[in-house]
């Protein structure tokens, strides 16, 4: 018995669950070194301790600052985490090697940087949880959120500061870092999101016509949805960001959805999504290319030149097979950014068919927790923002893998927290802190039940 | 909102059941084709990371995977490169695998069906996958008298087991080195392909067993065999005489080499017209027994079908449907009378061994990377290309060509060799290939042999008992070991 008398502690649940999550992330540092060098790697106490640490920190903000708050949702994180850290580790060796061989400069390597991104995305974690103390005084940013969302969008647009990498235009540099703002407006505009609907969500939900048993809008009620698939459709033409631009517009309509309870919102909404995507492929030549790629993956024309990427990933996963060829046995380094937006082929390489499974899997238990608090919390804004928050990872995550996988196009979107990148990286520790919160109050026990003050107050007024 | 929070989670588990279906589909259902698609970089890098099986010549290697320090782990290193070209062939990163290299490729590189359990145990006990072995039939003596005997000339040596089909020796030169076309460096394969591809005299071509020659007079045995199995001929039968025979329908005639008659003392044999060779003889005969006989009997010794030893050979021609003037022709091995060094070792080999022609091989033995036998050669007849009473005549007839005709340099001291010359003529201004076929020792023979060599005559008749013969019978002596 907890001493908060309702069933097991969750903090020790979780800490228990925290102890495999390091188990697991250290177990596949060693088993990279142990491949490339035939030794264990001379740093695994140095590197378990920090990894540690930074969980244990983690777990302790919560023990403090959200003590009721699930117990799953940390551990979860942390062992993708601490899996991307390996896989972008083994991928470093890899350009290393490949580097010497050629004789030429090896890359940084990146995962020194995102152990360290990953202690300041703890470092966000527990910022966020002493900040917000109660999830509801976000509604009060409701428009600044909206105000500093758009801002940060819009910021790589702007001379200077904004610059173009791979083709899209999503990133900010300044004082030597490069940023990409999109991931935490993402957070910015979940707010807005939650904030603004619940306060419209009444008028929204009002019928005009019943059509086909459907209840239709009314017309002066489609600003919003327009207002938002306008800008859906900026980002795409002007950052040339599929995936932001899909992202933001799916986790809207969902979220329109879900305060108004009415069908009508999200046959509209797929009605816009098909016409958005019509005009952009049949106007931009980057989305009709990215369909090109995607229906021709195996065209000679595209094989080695526009789709080798997707399709090298695929044979990647195809060698990797059921069980994979082991951490450090296979070639994920044949893949371009194969710690970036092409992990997951990496992951599918070498850990095969079951460890994309255990990754899907841990994702799914992430969002499912996170909509489980959505359902739970009593208050309208703590349930759209965590539905907002789970769904938007669950949708990247559709996204990102669907793409790697030939589901659907490519988008190019990151991995939460398995990705090799600060801005993600840090944004999603942020994201997970504020779903915690939403849980510690989703799962609060009642205040002990009063002494039953009505009847009381009743009897007392007969006598 | 509780309603819609409920089936957006139902939405979500649709997403992420679509995206584990379709990884299963992926990772499962497509993942053999997708591994071994032609442009998975990854397919070439672990056949060169396992030890790829070695090819043996009576034991030793001549092909050996040696480890490497750069990233395809493993180098094919030839130990006798030119000498075992035709056999082995080549294994490279950029052109694929030709030869034995390519033919047992599955065995060499360990992923057989025969070799399945093994690799389920490796798999198990971690041990790295390795290939199997390949034991050849070849015999080194005979291999390097024949290349010996070849040195400085364009040409070919087939020797075969009359009475199994092994093939002891399968020699081309000019040869290559197959070293030069297996090294890890892409750039430097392709420019030496590409030289050796450009060179006229054609070092990659395997002659022995991919090119066809006019075979000149050593077709006379086929002929021989016709006339003699048709039971119109014996080996002492008298047949025409003269100094040229009057080819009909034409003008033109087919004189004798010397232009005189086969035997000037009097009336010819058989054996007389294959002891020196007589061309208006062996037309007349041609003529007589008619073209499609001719045709008959060529294909009875392995004309018109393709062997895999298990690399596959050239077809061997015999014209369809000649005019009498071209069955003449076609009698004494001319006009459009194609035939490979194989197919012709085989027609030597089918007479020694009482008329039944050998399926030819290559390999002796598969091995499994532990040394144990995967399957052992078993010699198959191909069926019977002659009566055995016509064969022992024939053997005679050829005995007597070597002992008293124009075979002399096939003679073998305490050996009887039965055997033909051949030079066959290549049109106005070539040179003519020169030929010998041959078999010993005639009453039980071990040895069978075609020797070619292209534009290496002179033109007459002693150009194939004065190039061809003597390595013939190198060759024969280095397999009896005389």
């Amino acid at each position: 018995m907890s001493p908060r008398g309702h069933g097991r502690n969750p903090r020790n649940v979780e800490l228990f669950l925290l102890v495999f999550s390091l188990g697991i992330s250290m177990a596949a540092y060693a088993s990279v070194g142990l491949v490339h060098d035939g030794v264990l790697p001379t740093g695994l106490a140095g590197y378990g301790g920090g990894l540690g640490l930074l969980f244990l920190v983690a777990h302790l903000a919560l023990r403090r600052l959200a003590p009721d708050a699930d117990p799953l949702l940390l551990p979860a994180v942390t062992l993708v985490n601490g899996l991307g850290l390996a896989m972008i580790h083994r991928l470093d060796l890899a350009y290393e090697d490949r580097a010497a061989r050629a004789g030429t400069h090896a890359p940084t390597a990146a995962a020194p940087a995102q152990l360290t991104w990953t202690a300041v995305g703890v470092l966000l974690f527990v910022i966020v949880l002493v900040l917000v103390r109660d999830h509801r005084i976000l509604q009060r940013f409701t428009y600044t959120a909206m105000v500093a969302g758009l801002g940060l969008l819009l910021l790589p647009l702007l001379p200077g500061i904004g610059g173009t990498i791979n083709g899209a235009r999503i990133w900010i540099r300044f004082a030597g870092f490069s940023f990409q703002p999109g991931e935490l407006a993402k957070l910015m505009l979940l707010v807005f999101f939650a904030g603004y609907l619940v306060v419209k969500r009444d008028v929204l939900a009002l019928a005009s016509r019943r059509v086909l048993g459907v209840d239709l809008p009314r017309a002066r009620d489609l600003g919003p949805i327009i207002v938002a698939w306008a800008a859906s459709l900026a980002v795409l033409v002007f950052e040339r960001d599929l995936g932001t631009s899909l992202l933001f517009f799916g986790v809207f309509v969902a979220l329109l959805y879900v305060a108004t309870e009415r069908t009508s919102w999200l046959l509209i909404g797929v009605g816009l999504f098909a016409t958005g995507s019509f005009l952009a492929w049949s106007v931009f030549a980057h989305v009709h290319q990215r369909v090109d790629i995607w229906l021709n993956a195996f065209a000679p024309r595209n094989v080695s030149g526009d789709s080798y990427q997707l399709v090298q990933g695929l044979f990647g996963m195809g060698t990797g097979g059921l069980l994979g060829k082991g951490l450090g046995q296979g070639r994920p380094d044949i893949v371009p950014f194969a710690q970036t937006d092409f992990i997951v082929a990496a992951i599918g390489e070498e850990l095969g068919l079951a460890g994309i499974m255990a990754l899907l899997l841990t994702y799914g238990i992430i969002v499912q927790r996170g909509l489980r608090t959505s359902i739970a919390v009593r208050d309208a804004f703590g349930k759209l923002l965590a539905a907002g928050l789970a769904f938007s990872v669950a949708l990247q995550v559709f996204v990102v893998v669907g793409g790697v996988t030939r589901l659907i196009p490519l988008t190019g979107l990151t991995m939460p927290f398995l990705s090799y990148g600060g801005s993600s990286l840090v944004s999603n520790w942020a994201l997970i802190a504020l779903l915690l919160r939403i849980s510690d109050a989703a799962r609060r026990p009642a205040p002990p039940p009063a002494p039953v003050l009505d009847d009381a107050t009743t009897q007392v007024v007969r006598l | 909102m509780n309603a819609a929070l409920r089936k957006l989670a139902a939405a979500v588990m649709v997403m992420f059941g679509l995206l584990l279906l379709n990884a299963n589909y992926l990772q499962v259902v497509r993942a053999d084709s997708l591994h071994n698609n032609t442009n998975n970089p990854r397919l070439i890098q672990e056949e060169y990371s396992r030890k790829r099986g070695p090819i043996l010549v009576g034991g030793k290697p001549v092909a050996s995977s040696v480890a490497t320090k750069d990233r395809l782990k493993y180098l094919r290193t030839y130990s006798s490169g030119k000498l075992y070209a035709p056999a082995t062939g080549f294994y490279s990163l950029v052109y694929g695998a030709s030869g034995i290299e390519g033919a047992e490729n599955s065995i060499l590189s360990g992923t057989d069906s025969s070799l399945f359990v093994r690799r389920v145990i490796d798999l198990l006990t971690r041990t790295p996958p390795q290939g199997g072995s390949v034991a050849l039939t070849l015999n080194e003596r005979a291999q390097r008298a024949a290349y010996r005997g070849l040195a400085g000339r364009k040409g070919a040596v087939v020797a075969v087991d009359p009475t199994t089909g092994k093939i002891l020796a399968l020699v081309s030169t000019p040869s290559y080195d197959p070293n030069l076309i297996s090294s890890h460096n892409p750039a430097r394969v392709r420019a030496n392909y590409k030289r050796l591809s450009a060179d006229p005299d054609k070092p990659m071509l395997d002659r022995a067993l991919r090119q066809t020659y006019t075979p000149g007079s050593t077709f006379k045995v086929v002929t021989a065999a016709a006339a003699l199995d048709s039971g119109r001929f014996n080996k002492n039968s008298p047949v025409y005489n003269g100094a040229a025979l009057n080819l009909p329908q034409t003008t033109a005639d087919l004189p004798n080499e010397n232009g005189r008659p086969c035997n000037p003392a009097g009336q010819a044999t058989l054996t007389d017209a294959l002891r020196f060779s007589c061309n208006a003889s062996f037309g007349k005969v041609g003529l007589d027994l008619g073209g499609e006989a001719l045709r008959e009997q060529a294909r009875k010794f392995g004309f018109e079908s393709r062997f895999r030893i298990p690399m596959s050979s050239a077809i061997s021609d015999f014209p369809n449907n000649p005019n009498p003037p071209q069955t003449a022709q076609s009698a004494i091995g001319q006009f459009d009378v194609r035939a490979t060094p194989l197919q012709m070792a085989m027609v030597a080999a089918a007479v020694g061994n009482r008329g039944i022609l050998m399926k030819p091989y290559l390999v002796q033995e598969r091995r499994a990377p532990d040394l144990s036998p995967l399957d052992v050669a078993e010699p198959q007849a191909i069926g019977q290309a002659m009566s055995p009473a016509s064969a022992q005549q024939l053997s005679d007839m050829m005995v007597e060509v070597v002992e008293n005709g124009t075979g002399s340099n096939g003679r073998i001291a305490g050996v009887t060799v039965a055997g033909k010359t051949g030079t066959a003529q290549q049109g106005a201004g070539r040179r003519p290939h020169a030929w010998f076929i041959s078999f010993a020792p005639a009453e039980d023979p071990k040895v069978a042999v075609a020797v070619v060599i292209e534009n290496g005559g002179d033109a007459t008749e002693i150009s194939g008992n004065q190039l061809a013969a003597p390595i013939a019978r190198d060759v024969m002596k280095a397999v009896l070991r005389r």
